[in-house]
Formats: structure tokens, C-alpha cells, sequence
């Protein structure tokens, strides 16, 4: 590998640790709830759908295109679109009290049915052959900030990104900071943990299970955006956002739960998924191979971490259970 | 209404837990869940295509059954709904007594995979070396074994270490997916990432057909482990030790249960069945192996099973309606010109509405009754 295929290397890794990165922060919200939302992959690819189909409106409006404009538009549809799924999601497992894996499976299932459903009647409306593409779109996405290029490799490592990958790290942070040091994340926290002691505390359980499950899943919904609009170059491609679902969710548990880990953590994911092509000397079949890895590290994370069994870097202990406060 | 009484009136909705519910009404209440999607599913159909819900239904119906020309041949059109309806229950019924022993095994997925893994595998190294009958039980034997070696590790973590089970047998999953196509690339010799029909001309390692009918022997199969499923949930030591397991675990460990050895043997039960189903997918229906061979019906099968509340009886419709609703949408999508992934739409939304009943079963919802305040 020489220095120029490294520097593409690098950039490659970044570029697809911010759909991980999002979709796994999104997740650790909703963990932190002491829901396990199986339907993460659902929701991704619903926010990637919802975005594609606000840019096919966009673009059929006939008005004179405005980057600007068109990602406000495709963002806002993303987050409308996650929303809605994700509420199905919250309102069965809190208010109904639903098994929380049976009904994250069925959103996962109904997620992808949705985005392919719609990709393809997009894309039929677009010509019929071939995949739906906003070439315009993609490339209002993707634009770097104006001085990367002067910068020599220094700018292509750190600044040629567009502006969702630094978006991703700034609400890691964030989230970090709030469940850390905030009284919010606090009381988050504590209902995940415990919720009848976080009751007894005059803490609302559904409020925060609800707010915590919703933020989640609108942050989980933007990564699929980003794959479709930056990733993708704003090309639709059906069943292509489940495998970084399950990615995002594995990510979850290699952090240990901590969305600072996690931006390290999405970048070695995605290093490591785009690491074959640039091994010269391994064969096609042992790149497939490679593919395992991310996977086994996980296994591996999680294993340990329940051997060692230090409290902060276990499960939110009541992860997966429905509370109902009768019942105690 | 006086400002104290509102600060100390009751809430609007009152949700109270069963003590216990009637068959009929809780039939009742599935029915009316069921409906409610089917309408839901219809309003969706009307929107999409503009055309009659009935019609739609009855392409549905027309291609889960067959029209009478489609039948009049030897392969029956509705022989391969029972079959694929046999492979989902099948598989549903392998992950049941995991499932009640309050084990989350989501990983059936993975395990089927490498059972068809490892009945494809024997099915290219040893067919036409060994008699076609040995072939056939070594070829059971290994998926068996592939299939509950996938979920033991998990459970043995699970016993020793209280590792999470969910996450663990989730990866596990896409660990099973990658060896699949890394097992088609090194086999593969036509470069087209797809190993084809495996021993078309010789037709080693099949299952063969019986009086006549393609996809018998599976269907055998699986009523042979419904029957065994049933009676060794209900009426075995062992199906009673999983059932206290799964209610309280330390009331297990009073009455002297090993916890640890029910949870490994239990899960390992569930893998092996898995892997039996991988062994019956390859064997006796695809002969050839792809990643994706599963198609999510490891998840589908875990809806399955919560949704029968882990009763292998009930199992059998439930399955047959998400068959009926993937297989028809199929056929009537093709009709009608749509993407065939509607099926899933309207799977996930049945099982939405059917999941959801399930808390007008366990709850009772009370309104505040203003007469009632009016006496206090």
C-alpha cells in the first residue's frame, strides 16, 4: 500500500464509521432508556427513504435547485420519516409493554419493507431502469469545507469530509457530555438501570423511555441518510442498509456504551469493512474472510466485558424489560 | 368539580393487570387485532394501486393455492405453501424452548445457516465417495452438530458469565453469513459467486421424494417435531425444569435445578433443531446454498413463536398466515405490477397488531366512570 492508496484508506474508514457512528449513538440513547431497539436497521433505512423521497419531490417541484435548500428538505423528510417509524416502535414496547425484541425484530422487518417498497416505486417513477439518483444532491452533501485542499494531506484526512461526519462526532460528544454529566442523563440513566427506584425518585419513566427511544431513533435515522446522500452519492439501492444496521447495533456493545468510545470505534468498524480492496496481496476470498471481523470483535468485547464484570461497562441492567409500575 | 377533587381525582385511564382472561375473550380480542391490520393492510393496498383490496386478496389466495391448471400437474402449487409453511414452523418450533426458558436466542438465523452450511459442505466433499443412504445420515449428523455448536457458545457464555445472549447470538448471525460466502467463493469454479445446483446429474445427498411428491419427507419432518415439541414441553421433566427456569430462576435453584446445565442443554436443543432445518432447506428443497437462504425466517420465526405464546399448536396457523401473506403478495404483486416487498410490510403490520393484543390480554383498561366520583 503507498502513501496515496493509505490517505484513501483513511478517508474510506472515515466516511463510513458517520452512517456506524450515528446509528450507534442513536442506539445507545435508547439502550440507556433500558430499551433494546431491534429495529435500528428499520429505522435507518426508513430515514434513508424518507430523505430520497424528499429529494425526488424537491427535484420534481420544477424550482431552480438550491444545495442549501435541498438538504434542509432532505433532512427534514429523514427526520420526520424516523420519527414516525420509531414512535411505532416507543409506543408499543412503553405503552403497550410489548416484548421489546419480538417488536424491534417486526419494525426491522417493516423498516426495510417500507424503504424498499418506496425505492423502487421511486425509482420505476424515474425512468424504471437503473437506481434512483440525485447527482445534485449528493454532491451539496459531500461538499468539504473550502481550505481542505490547501492543505495538502492534512486537509484530506481531517477536513475534506462532508459536513455529516463532523455533525456525527459533534452529537457524539454531546450525548456523551448529557449522559454523563447532565442531570437528564442522570435520571436516563437511572431509568435504565432501575425504573421502579427511578419512579419511587419522581422520575417519569415513560417520559424519558419516550424521549430517549425518539431522539434515538431520529439520530439512528440520520446515519442512514448520510449513506444514502454522502456515502452513495445520493443513489437508492434496496436491502443495503441492514448490514450497517447490525453493525451500528454491534457497535453499541463495543463501545461499552459510550458514544466517545464509539467515534474510535465506528472508525475501526469501518476500517475494517473497507480494508480488503486495499490489501494487494490477500485474494478475494480471504477479503470476504476480513468481513468477519468487526463481528468477532464484538464477541470478543463482549464477552470479556461480562467476564471482567466491572458495573460501568455492563448492559444497562434492565434492558429488554417492560416496566409497569403495578408490578413490583 | 371543586380544585382539590382535581389534584386527588383519579387519572383518566386506568390500567389495571388481569388476574386472568377467558379463552373466548382472548380469542376475541386476536380476532379483532387481526381484522383491524387486515383492514389496515387493505387501506395500504387501495392507496398503492388504486385497485379493489378483494382482488387483491383474491390473487393473494389464488397464488398461495394454485388456479386448477397450475395443479393439474405433478407439482402442486399449494404443496410449496405447506413446505415453506413446514420450514417456518420448523424453525419456530426450534427456537421455543429457549424462548420459554426466557433465553434470548435470536440467533436462529445463523444457526440454520450453518446446519444448510454443513449439509451443503458434505454434500460436495463426500457425495458419490460414500453409499447415498450414509451420505444422507452423515450430512443430518453435522448439520445437527454445526447447528447446536452455534448456539452453545453463546449459552455457555450466557452460564458462566452472564453474558448478554441477545447481542451474542445476534452477531452470531452475520458470523454464520460471512463463512457462507466465503465457503461459495473458495468452492465456487465458474466465478459467478453462486455454487449453482450442487450434484445436479448424480442427485447425491437428496432427500428423495415420496409417492411421488417433491417436498414430502420435510413436511414429515416437521409434524414428527411438532409432535415430539408438544410432548416434550408439556408433559417431560424437561420441559417442566424449562418452564421453571423461565419463570424465576432462583426458584429454580430452591427446588435444586441446575440452572446452568437446563440453560446449555436447552439452547443446545433449540441449535440442533436448527441446524435439522438447515439440513431439510439444502437436502430436501434447494440443493444449492447462498447466503441469504435463510431470508429472515430465523427472525420471523421468533415473532412466531411469541406470537403462539410458545404453543406448538398455534404455531401452525400463525405460521401459515405469515406464509400466506409473503407467499400471496407475491403472486398478487406480480399481478398488479408492484415490488414484491409489500409482503413484508403487511407481515410486519399483522404481527404489530397481534403483538399488541397481547396487552388487552394481560391489562385491563379502566375509564374514570364520573358517576362512580360523583358517590365517594
Amino acid at each position: 500500500m503507498n502513501f496515496g492508496m493509505l490517505i484513501t484508506f483513511i478517508r474510506q474508514s472515515v466516511r463510513l464509521s458517520s452512517t456506524l457512528l450515528l446509528g450507534s449513538t442513536g442506539e445507545i440513547i435508547t439502550e440507556k432508556s433500558g430499551n433494546l431497539n431491534l429495529g435500528t436497521p428499520g429505522i435507518m433505512a426508513a430515514g434513508a427513504i424518507s430523505g430520497i423521497a424528499g429529494a425526488y419531490f424537491y427535484t420534481r417541484s420544477g424550482a431552480a435547485f438550491n444545495p442549501i435548500l435541498s438538504i434542509v428538505i432532505t433532512m427534514l423528510c429523514c427526520i420526520a420519516g424516523s420519527f414516525l417509524t420509531t414512535l411505532i416502535y416507543a409506543f408499543l414496547t412503553v405503552t403497550l409493554k410489548t416484548n421489546q425484541n419480538v417488536t424491534g425484530l417486526a419494525l426491522t422487518t417493516f423498516g426495510l419493507g417500507i424503504s424498499n417498497f418506496a425505492g423502487s416505486i421511486i425509482n420505476q417513477k424515474m425512468g424504471g431502469s437503473g437506481v434512483a439518483a440525485f447527482p445534485e444532491i449528493g454532491k451539496a452533501y459531500r461538499a468539504s469545507l473550502p481550505f481542505a485542499p490547501k492543505l495538502g494531506f492534512v486537509g484530506e484526512i481531517l477536513f475534506s469530509y462532508g459536513f455529516m461526519t463532523y455533525l456525527a462526532i459533534v452529537i457524539a460528544v454531546l450525548v456523551s457530555f448529557v449522559l454523563t454529566k447532565t442531570r437528564v442523563g442522570l435520571n436516563l440513566r437511572a431509568v435504565g438501570e432501575n425504573p421502579a427506584t427511578a419512579d419511587a425518585a419522581g422520575i417519569s419513566v415513560d417520559r424519558y423511555k419516550y424521549c430517549a427511544i425518539l431522539i434515538g431513533g431520529v439520530i439512528s435515522g440520520l446515519g442512514g441518510l448520510y449513506y444514502v446522500m454522502d456515502f452513495a452519492a445520493a443513489n437508492w439501492q434496496n436491502n443495503i442498509l441492514d448490514q450497517f444496521g447490525w453493525l451500528a447495533v454491534a457497535l453499541v456493545i463495543f463501545a461499552l456504551w459510550r458514544p466517545n468510545i464509539g467515534i474510535i470505534g465506528s472508525i475501526i468498524f469501518g476500517a475494517l469493512y473497507v480494508v480488503g480492496p486495499f490489501l494487494l496481496k490477500l485474494t478475494n476470498q480471504q477479503q470476504e474472510l476480513l468481513k468477519i471481523l468487526p463481528y468477532l470483535f464484538t464477541v470478543i468485547v463482549l464477552v470479556i466485558t461480562s467476564m471482567r464484570n466491572k458495573k460501568e461497562n455492563q448492559p444497562p441492567q434492565s434492558l429488554g424489560l417492560s416496566y409497569f409500575r403495578e408490578e413490583r | 368539580m371543586t380544585k382539590t377533587d382535581k389534584s386527588h381525582g383519579e387519572p383518566l385511564i386506568h390500567i389495571t393487570k388481569r388476574a386472568d382472561i377467558s379463552f373466548w375473550q382472548s380469542v376475541l380480542i386476536h380476532l379483532l387485532g387481526i381484522t383491524a391490520a387486515l383492514i389496515i393492510c387493505s387501506l395500504l393496498i387501495i392507496f398503492v394501486t388504486g385497485s379493489k383490496p378483494l382482488d387483491i386478496f383474491k390473487a393473494m389466495i389464488e397464488g398461495v393455492v394454485g388456479t386448477p391448471a397450475a395443479n393439474s400437474g405433478i407439482n402442486k402449487q399449494y404443496m410449496e405453501f405447506i413446505h415453506k409453511t413446514a420450514i417456518l414452523l420448523a424453525i419456530s418450533l426450534a427456537v421455543t424452548p429457549a424462548f420459554k426458558m426466557k433465553f434470548w436466542n435470536i440467533g436462529a438465523e445463523g444457526q440454520v445457516l450453518m446446519g444448510a452450511l454443513a449439509s451443503a459442505y458434505c454434500m460436495i466433499e463426500f457425495g458419490g465417495r460414500v453409499n447415498n443412504t450414509l451420505l444422507l445420515i452423515i450430512m443430518l449428523v453435522v448439520s445437527i452438530l454445526m447447528g447446536a455448536l452455534w448456539a452453545v457458545i453463546p449459552a455457555i457464555c450466557k452460564a458462566l458469565w452472564n453474558t448478554n445472549e441477545t447481542l451474542f447470538t445476534l452477531m452470531m448471525n452475520y458470523i454464520a453469513t460471512t463463512l457462507v460466502s466465503y465457503f461459495i467463493m473458495v468452492k465456487d469454479r465458474s466465478g459467478r459467486s453462486d455454487l449453482g445446483i450442487i450434484n445436479e446429474r448424480t442427485g447425491y445427498g437428496y432427500l428423495p421424494s415420496l409417492f411421488g411428491r417433491n417436498y414430502l419427507f420435510n413436511i414429515f419432518i416437521t409434524v414428527g417435531l411438532l409432535v415430539i415439541m408438544f410432548v416434550y414441553l408439556k408433559y417431560s421433566k424437561q420441559g417442566y425444569e424449562i418452564s421453571v427456569v423461565g419463570g424465576s430462576e432462583n426458584t429454580a435453584r430452591y427446588v435444586g435445578i441446575n440452572v446452568k446445565t437446563v440453560i446449555i442443554r436447552t439452547v443446545a436443543i433449540s441449535g440442533a433443531i436448527c441446524g435439522l432445518v438447515g439440513f431439510m432447506m439444502i437436502s430436501g428443497d434447494l440443493h444449492s446454498i447462498k447466503s441469504t437462504v435463510v431470508g429472515g425466517q430465523g427472525f420471523t420465526a421468533i415473532m412466531v413463536s411469541w406470537m403462539s405464546k410458545f404453543n406448538p399448536l398455534i404455531m401452525v396457523p400463525v405460521s401459515a398466515l405469515i406464509v400466506f401473506l409473503s407467499v400471496g403478495s407475491k403472486s398478487a404483486t406480480s399481478a398488479y405490477r408492484i415490488d414484491n416487498s409489500v409482503g413484508d410490510i403487511l407481515a410486519a403490520i399483522v404481527i404489530f397488531s397481534i403483538i399488541a393484543c397481547e396487552f388487552f390480554t394481560m391489562y385491563k383498561i379502566d375509564f374514570r366512570k364520573s358517576k362512580r366520583r360523583a358517590d365517594t
